[in-house]
């Protein structure tokens, strides 16, 4: 315990004495919590519409008014022909286009149906798909409008009519940022931690210190353990920094238990600063350890959930994701600071990080070799 | 079968790397007390060969005791009783003296008393005490050179093993540091150090030559330079070396 | 010209000589493309679904089975109070509930107007917004296939097309935005960290104290990495077009040289961030950490920029990626020319030049 003493003494010193990385560890992190939410708007509005108007009716140009007024659309131009609509989309200039054929009114009066066309730019897939569905549905309304003026009412009310009630839980008015900040948070400790973590024990091979450390009779479990416990530390104040920020600069206050929380964030740090030091002793140089987190970061920031559900990945996806640590992470801090999730729930992540805790750390130990 | 005063035991000790014999079957043991000198060209196998005696590298075979403990099995309890100063030089450069004294003392297991006691009588020998508390990056690498040596016996150990530890210093220095090395042994530190300085031989008590993974002789420079007729250990070194088949 | 060839050559050798990082070099865009093209896709599909039914009649019945035989959904009925379903919730078990009121089908047949509630987990939007979708479209189908018999008139009937991607594959978003954003990383983070480096061990003094020109010194550094990040795009394209079935609809020799623009940008950021950086540590940090998310979020492949804050919309121009990524768009999925991306194609070399220019320029005060 004596030497985990001195161990401990020296690594803060030494992180602290290079005032550029302690700089770095704490600024970036926060920068990027203040101004990444702001970018993560997955909300359609905006939509950019290319009208072509083969009709020119009151009733064309009647739906045409609706669609702007309902504030999802932009119109991007009114065009004469597809051809020069589509030439809006090429530039990017135009997501959808709405065709109205010609004699589109004396159609729908004469022969009780018309189409109508509707062209998306379906290269961005949720672009695609919710503004088409708004297109429809405000298509759908200006039908049922029109239909009340044409038919008498009373013939009209018989048609049956499901009525949906959609509401939204937790987050009522579907605000991205409450979404958005619990992960991006849970992702940027996880970098802070891994990435230091990751180039700590390899920098000591790299300078060659090692060498030193290792004709000491310090204990295997003690050296890691010392290597462990001062970026544990780090992480956890940028993770408390990162709540506060949460707190005052979008207004997200933890619904759950905060104990909670810290609980899940002690032990789900040992685990990622465990991978790290794994990665750490596998390497000889800091270029590989910084590459293989790299690639491992990748792969957990994708496959945890924040940016596409996991719900909606492939079977083998799946798998994969149930021992990445980052999804359980993410999953809990929505949990706990949004839905006020308790001890009981959490329960499962909180077996799932630990044992895996054990494992990252235990090989952490047997793979750092004193002697070879 | 070891003496009470044997406090290094080689017999036949090996390393190998593939098909490739760093070490061939080395056999010596020394003395407690005892300044020894082990040279060899560049590549013979020096460093390999006190790498498996500081319990750093696995022998391939052959047997090995250092202050009485197995190289193969009792690496941890070797540790304890040996002080080791690698090529590179190997304090924390982003420390203070202070603290690289400090944290290595505590490593080794010393008192807080003892790490205080220590480091005064370590800065006044050494005359660092206005260099302190600057970082040991910022210091000249003669003055770096003789703290880690400081350093690295710090904890008393039975041998303290030094692998080329005057590489790069000036003639000034070195003396220095050979008198760092005197006093170390005189308090009963064995010394195990590896040069390319043939002056630096001459300090030795004994000395042994390695040629190719293999070692060829094993004497007091004394009797080495009338063994070979010559009158400087250069010589002796010179003629042995040139044997050589492996080269750098 | 020979001293060049030299200097790259042991480059060459350092790259090549290091296995790990080479396989992840290789392995990454490869993972990630295989990732992005078939793990990640805008649909949700089995989500765990509670369906509270108090009405237990013909209708809900229905209902029930169409929203079971569609494959988003796995659901599960339960009579569930308030409470039991906030709970269901917070453990993370249900991402929505469907109740059908009682009288459901009573309502409709007589009042001609039934409700039915969809409560949605909101702490995931996307998936939240995307099963109150598909369940609205599952109970509209419902609702007009009810209705056909009783044939309604003067019905506007909209058809739909799906330009470039008709069957909504993810891959056709991501796999343009993998490509600007390994590329981006792999590059910049190599050439800084391998100039860096040098400046560590103090192997860059050799070399500046050769007979050769320092700028050139730097030039053979980063040259071995454009070659290898031209390998990488290779790889991706080879996989986008055999793999994920998603063909390069436009000029191929057009994109390889775009790809090359790309990568000078990016080699010389990364030069231009291993100037200023004097240890390998930060230039990592800087490279990985900095600039991961901003190129993630900036690029617009996950987010539209469109829907960015004014301020940040202008600060998305200084991430090449994000021009990088209209260009890969545009001749991948559209099959457009030069003419179509002159813009993006001069905003990169305008960047490239302006890098190069202040990065040799500090380098020389520097030698000073």
């Amino acid at each position: 315990m004596r030497t985990l003493r001195f161990l401990l003494r020296k690594e803060f010193r030494q992180i602290f004495r290079d005032k550029a990385i302690v700089s770095l560890i704490f600024f970036m992190p926060m920068v990027q919590l203040i101004l990444m939410p702001l970018a993560a708007d997955y909300e359609v509005r905006n939509i950019n519409l290319a009208v072509v108007d083969h009709d020119k009716s009151s009733y064309s140009q009647k739906l045409i008014s609706k669609v702007v007024a309902s504030g999802y659309f932009r119109l991007a131009g009114y065009n004469q022909s597809f051809k020069e609509a589509f030439g809006l989309i090429e530039s990017d200039e135009a997501d959808l286009i709405l065709e109205i054929p010609q004699d589109f009114e004396r159609n729908l009066i004469r022969e009780d149906k018309q189409k109508l066309f509707v062209a998306v730019n379906a290269i961005n897939g949720t672009k695609a798909n919710l503004g088409g569905a708004y297109l429809g549905s405000i298509i759908a309304d200006f039908n049922a409008g029109i239909r009340m003026q044409l038919v008498r009412p009373p013939k009209f009310s018989t048609f049956p009519v499901i009525e949906v009630v959609a509401s939204n839980w937790f987050n009522p008015v579907l605000n991205y940022k409450v979404f958005i900040v619990p992960g991006i948070l849970a992702i940027l400790v996880t970098m802070v931690g891994g990435f230091l973590s990751a180039l700590n024990i390899v920098r000591e091979k790299e300078i060659g210190t090692i060498e030193q450390i290792n004709v000491t009779p310090i204990k295997k479990h003690i050296f890691i353990l010392g290597k462990l416990i001062p970026f544990w530390v780090l992480a956890n104040i940028v993770f408390t920094i990162g709540l506060i920020l949460a707190r005052f600069v979008y207004g997200i206050v933890p619904v759950g238990s905060l104990l909670v929380l810290y609980l899940f964030i002690a032990i789900y740090l040992l685990t990622v600063l465990g991978f790290g030091l794994l990665v750490s002793t596998f390497c000889d140089t800091q270029q590989q350890a910084m590459f293989i987190m790299f690639f491992f970061m990748m792969l957990f920031i994708l496959l945890g959930g924040l940016f596409t559900s996991i719900d909606s990945m492939p079977d083998w996806a799946k798998v994969i994701t149930r021992f990445n640590p980052v999804r359980y992470m993410i999953e809990v801090m929505r949990m706990v600071i949004l839905k006020g999730s308790g001890l009981m729930d959490v329960l499962p992540h909180l077996g799932i990080v630990s044992l895996m805790a054990v494992v990252l750390n235990g090989w952490a130990i047997l793979n750092y070799k004193k002697t070879n | 079968m070891m003496q009470d005063d044997q406090v290094i035991v080689c017999e036949k000790l090996t390393k190998r790397f593939g098909d490739f014999v760093a070490t061939d079957e080395i056999t010596f043991e020394v003395h407690k007390g005892e300044i020894f000198g082990f040279l060899g060209a560049n590549g013979a196998g020096k460093t390999t060969a006190m790498r498996m005696l500081c319990g750093l590298s696995a022998p391939t075979s052959g047997k090995a005791t250092i202050a009485g403990f197995d190289v193969y099995t009792q690496t941890e309890q070797i540790k304890k009783n040996i002080g080791y100063m690698s090529q590179k030089f190997s304090l924390y450069e982003n420390l203070t003296v202070l603290e690289n004294i400090e944290f290595f003392g505590g490593i080794y297991g010393l008192s807080d008393q003892q790490i205080k006691d220590k480091t005064n009588e370590l800065l006044d020998r050494l005359g660092l005490k206005s260099e302190a508390k600057k970082l040991v990056a910022s210091l000249p690498l003669g003055w770096k050179q003789k703290l880690s040596f400081s350093v690295a016996v710090l904890h008393e150990p039975k041998i303290v093993f030094l692998d080329e530890p005057t590489g790069g210093v000036d003639p000034v220095t070195r003396r220095q540091f050979w008198d760092l090395i005197y006093e170390a042994a005189n308090r009963g530190i064995t010394v195990f150090v590896t040069t390319h300085y043939m002056d630096e031989a001459e300090y030795c008590n004994r000395i042994s030559i390695m040629v190719d993974g293999k070692m060829e002789v094993l004497d007091t420079p004394a009797n080495l330079k009338s063994q070979f007729g010559v009158r400087s250990m250069d010589e002796v070194f010179y003629q042995l070396a040139r044997s050589a088949k492996r080269g750098d | 010209m020979k001293q060049f060839i030299a200097f790259v050559r042991k480059e060459f050798y350092h790259v090549l000589r290091d296995r790990r990082t080479l396989l992840i070099l290789f392995g990454m865009p490869i993972a990630q493309i295989l990732i992005f093209g078939f793990a990640l896709t805008n649909e949700v599909k089995d989500s765990e679904i509670l369906v509270v039914d108090y009405a237990r009649d013909n209708a809900s019945q229905e209902l029930i089975t169409e929203i079971s035989a569609s494959r988003y959904f796995n659901i599960r009925q339960a009579a569930l109070s308030y409470q039991e379903i906030l709970s269901a919730f917070r453990a993370g078990k249900i991402r929505a509930v469907v109740v059908f009121p009682a009288n459901f089908n009573a309502d409709l047949l007589h009042q001609n107007k039934a409700q039915v509630q969809i409560i949605a987990d909101a702490t995931d939007i996307n998936t939240a917004n995307m099963i109150t979708n598909y369940l609205s479209s599952i109970i509209m189908d419902y609702q007009n296939r009810v209705n056909e018999n009783l044939n309604m008139p003067y019905r506007i009937i909209p058809e739909t097309r799906m330009l470039y991607n008709p069957q909504l594959k993810g891959a056709h978003g991501f796999v343009p935005g993998v490509m600007a954003l390994v590329l981006l990383l792999v590059s910049v983070m190599m050439t800084a960290i391998s100039i860096v480096r040098e400046k560590e061990t103090g192997t860059m003094e050799v070399l500046l104290v050769s007979p050769f020109k320092p700028v050139l010194v730097i030039f053979a550094k980063a040259f071995p990495y454009l070659l290898l990040s031209l390998v990488n795009v290779a790889a991706i394209l080879f996989l986008s077009v055999f793999v994920l079935d998603l063909p390069v609809k436009g000029s191929l020799p057009l994109l390889f040289a775009e790809s090359t623009l790309f990568i000078i940008t990016c080699l010389a950021l990364g030069i231009f961030i291993s100037i200023k950086t004097d240890s390998q540590q930060i230039a990592m940090l800087i490279s990985l950490m900095g600039m991961l998310l901003p190129t993630m979020m900036f690029s617009g492949f996950l987010f539209p920029i469109e829907n960015m804050p004014y301020p940040l919309q202008i600060l998305s121009n200084i991430v090449p990626s994000k021009w990088f990524y209209i260009i890969v768009k545009s001749i991948m999925i559209k099959g457009l020319g030069l003419n179509a991306i002159w813009k993006e194609t001069a905003i990169l070399a305008g960047m490239t030049l302006f890098l190069l220019a202040i990065s040799l320029k500090s380098f020389k005060i520097r030698l000073q």
